[in-house]
């Protein structure tokens, strides 16, 4: 596969791995937070952590959208699929999500009209075939995936599709690591940065994590070769004393991000004043929500959804484990109650929630425990 | 094991072949109908019968859409079930076929299955001996299920037995993996991806045939990983034997188009049922050998050495990568989804 | 967080053919091709051969040949002394600049 497997050639991945080794300094511990999911899957996914010195920690940060949504949100969304005139659509990553009365999927198994979507485009279609339902869109997903949304909106409106609704848990990667800065046990050196938010929303809303809080962060692709030369690039800003935004992944990001792609944001969507993050609580201007002139189209405004809070059982430490606190096998129910078939806290439940990309792909180390 | 362990009623996952399937067969039902042919959960029984052994195998096909690109449920009835009999060892000789039909299926759609069930039956040289049919209300069947029984007879030379297996011991595969699953995938026209993919669906019984008549000792486990994929077989056989199983991740044999589709759909093409292949642990020494024989037979060109056995990790399946990487590869958990994130 | 793919343009599908408004194109992922939604690049401007990154059925962004080669290109280059880094860098990308299309095997 093209800008494919050249990002994983042997050879340079030994080269930039000894590279690494030779750079670092063996008395210095580095923090290093791969901030979004797909990176913690790809380290483990390429055992990328089995090639780099003891001495440079990765801590898994908390760009899994499915893993954040609080679980009360998740009953509010499901509830919609109680009604009989709906349809819940949802992308394959939120079908085995549990809420507090099970996962989409089981809902589905029992009887109500859950669909799998691959596209937000695909409901259109669905909202087309189906005049006499309602389809919903339980959306989610970072910057990358707001355009997608916001287009699939502008064209509802375009087409005057009526029967089409978005439940928007869409949430912003940027106020979550300035919440992880802000936090007290916060124990980060250097950032990876998440690439493919970065295709949307550019390198420069990064600039404060250089200038006010001086730690590097290097935006990167998703390879191993892109992992690894991140890595070295944050080992020599620190070895150098420097903190920049640097760009690993130019041959896909631009400092400026994609104009069209904020443009379609800005069109469709407003800030909301907080949103609830699992593992880390309440941060202000962290989600959007669907503005007043798509209004029509918004789930929370057409359906009554009351609001669901629920708290995670104490004994889960994925707080901890998000800000780097704790590793995740460190967690008291980590393996143990909580695995990626019963998931109890939120990094379980995505395959690149850091708890469940540890487990899947690891374990042999800590010595887990399988349930069977 | 509890009926809180289980869950509160029957998942769709509990039937995905993955490791709620096993655990729903461990704890729910083997101690149940606890004996010593059973408790080997291999894919046929084998009975001891007169001075030779017998293998036993029934299976049941629902897949949705009914035809898919490389085959049909029909053709895929006769294959899995002769598969079945074919890696442990035995010949298929014989055949049963209970249907169960839906009423309002198209005649047509019967008659098409109908004529893919003798196709199949006779490209395998296994014919159908009895049956049965039964039709269901509309709204209570997927148009159509299938139940085939096999009878084979099992080859006196061979020695399978996951006991015989030890560190060193090699796996091997006997072509490409994943295209029945991704074939199906596709064929379910949900996510608009096209690939010049069909269904592996065949007998595996020639190329396990050659394998066996040369080095019959030499072969001493075999699956066709099906549902749950290399994967979940492979983690069955390292959870039984205690051992590790380690795959050399870039020499396991992929169509470029089941790459692809894993690619965009972040799936693990290991996960990916596969209806054409085998993985089969074999003796080191006669690796060669064996891949050798293998490759002469139509269809076995592509069988290829993908890992090995060690002591350790026990009771783990990894696949290590050629520049030092590893990753343990779990059983399928549920159903493969395509994921977005 | 976000899984996204390169694929390349195949073609570009006329406006009228597929919907009143957006355009799409087929995209080619290691021998699977879907449309996909070019929406976000149109501005660009793309073309058959072009790459692309998708995800979720659009077409997030054009990938740029030429950084991808110098990328491979720097890191192949690791470990070796500074000054001959400068002059092999010096002159293959110069050359490469002149003749390397879009759509070449990296």
């Amino acid at each position: 596969m093209q800008f494919v497997d050249e990002f994983r050639n042997k050879e340079l991945i030994q080269k930039t791995a000894q590279e690494i080794a030779r750079r670092v300094d063996p008395k210095i511990q580095y923090r290093i937070m791969e901030v979004c999911g797909g990176h913690t899957f790809s380290i483990y996914r390429f055992g990328l952590h089995e090639l780099l010195p003891p001495n440079i920690e990765l801590i898994h940060g908390p760009g899994c959208p499915v893993c954040v949504l609080p679980m009360g949100r998740i009953d509010e969304g499901m509830s919609l699929a109680n009604d009989d005139s709906v349809i819940l659509t949802a992308f394959g990553d939120m079908m085995r999500v549990p809420g507090k009365k099970g996962s989409p999927l089981e809902l589905k198994a029992k009887g109500r009209d859950i669909r799998m979507i691959y596209s937000p485009l695909d409901n259109l279609k669905l909202a087309i075939e189906n005049r006499d339902k309602k389809i919903v869109f339980f959306a989610i997903g970072f910057e990358t995936t707001a355009p997608s949304t916001a287009l699939t909106l502008i064209q509802a409106k375009k087409l005057g599709i009526k029967n089409f609704f978005v439940f928007s848990n869409h949430v912003l990667i940027v106020p979550a690591i300035r919440a992880i800065l802000d936090s007290p046990d916060m124990r980060i050196d250097g950032f990876i940065g998440p690439g493919h938010v970065s295709t949307v929303i550019g390198c420069q809303p990064y600039e404060f994590i250089s200038k006010n809080y001086r730690k590097p962060i290097v935006i990167s692709g998703f390879e191993p070769l892109d992992l690894l030369e991140s890595i070295l690039k944050i080992v020599q800003q620190l070895q150098e004393g420097r903190n920049e935004v640097e760009n690993q992944y130019n041959r896909v990001v631009r400092w400026e991000g994609n104009r069209t792609a904020l443009k379609v944001i800005q069109e469709v969507f407003e800030l909301r004043p907080y949103f609830e993050w699992r593992g880390l609580g309440f941060i202000s201007q962290s989600a959007l929500k669907i503005n007043k002139s798509y209004a029509q189209w918004d789930a929370e405004e057409h359906f009554q959804l009351n609001r669901i809070v629920l708290t995670d059982p104490k004994s889960s430490q994925c707080g901890e484990v998000l800000k780097g606190v704790l590793k995740p096998y460190q967690c008291k129910l980590f393996g143990k109650v909580c695995n990626p078939e019963h998931p109890v806290g939120a990094l379980m439940v995505s395959s690149e929630g850091a708890c469940a990309a540890y487990y899947q792909h690891t374990g042999r180390k800590e010595g887990i425990t399988d349930s069977l | 094991m509890n009926s809180e362990q289980l869950g509160q009623q029957i998942e769709l996952a509990h039937g995905s072949g993955g490791k709620s399937t096993y655990r729903l067969i461990r704890s729910a039902i083997l101690p149940a109908l606890k004996n010593p042919i059973l408790e080997s959960l291999s894919d046929a029984a084998v009975v001891d019968y007169g001075a030779g052994r017998i293998a036993l195998t029934t299976d049941s096909f629902v897949v949705h859409p009914l035809m898919f690109s490389g085959g049909s449920i029909g053709k895929l009835a006769i294959n899995g079930t002769v598969n079945d009999l074919a890696v442990s060892g035995a010949q298929p000789r014989a055949i049963l076929l209970s249907l169960i039909v839906e009423a309002g299926l198209p005649m047509d759609v019967f008659l098409r299955e109908i004529q893919a069930i003798a196709e199949a039956s006779r490209i395998a040289t296994v014919p159908v001996i009895g049956g049965d049919t039964k039709v269901v209300e509309h709204g209570k069947g997927d148009g159509l299920y299938i139940t085939t029984t096999g009878l084979g007879i099992v080859d006196p030379k061979v020695n399978l037995s996951p006991q015989r297996i030890k560190p060193g011991d090699q796996v091997i595969v006997s072509g490409p993996i994943g295209d029945h699953g991704i074939a199906i995938l596709l064929a379910r026209g949900e996510i608009e991806l096209e690939a010049n993919l069909g269904s592996d669906s065949r007998p595996l019984w020639p190329l396990i045939k050659a394998m066996i008549s040369v080095h019959p000792a030499a072969v001493k486990w075999m699956r066709d990983p099906t549902r749950g994929g290399v994967a979940t077989a492979l983690n069955e056989l390292s959870r039984e034997i205690k051992m590790g199983v380690v795959l050399f991740e870039e020499m396991i044999p992929l169509r470029e188009e089941v790459r692809g589709a894993c690619e965009i759909l972040g799936l693990d093409p290991l996960h990916i049922a596969c209806e054409g292949q085998f993985v089969a642990i074999v003796e080191k020494d006669l690796l060669l050998e064996i891949l050798k024989e293998l490759r002469k037979v139509p269809g076995g060109e592509e069988a290829t050495h993908i890992g090995e056995i060690r002591e350790q990790p026990a009771g783990v399946v990894l696949a290590v990568s050629s520049y030092g990487g590893s990753r343990r590869v779990d059983m399928l958990i549920g159903d493969p989804l395509p994921r977005i994130c | 967080m976000c899984l996204a793919i390169p694929g390349k343009v195949i073609e570009i599908i006329s406006t009228k053919d597929s919907s009143p408004f957006f355009q799409f194109a087929v995209v080619e992922i290691s021998s699977v091709r879907r449309k996909v939604n070019i929406e976000l690049i149109k501005e660009e401007g793309v073309l058959p051969g072009d790459w692309v990154l998708v995800h979720v059925g659009f077409a997030l962004e054009k990938i740029s040949y030429q950084e991808a080669q110098e990328q491979l290109q720097m890191l192949s280059l690791l470990g070796e002394e500074k000054q001959f880094i400068e002059e092999i860098q010096g002159y293959r990308l110069g050359k490469e600049r002149e003749d390397g299309p879009q759509d070449k095997e990296l």
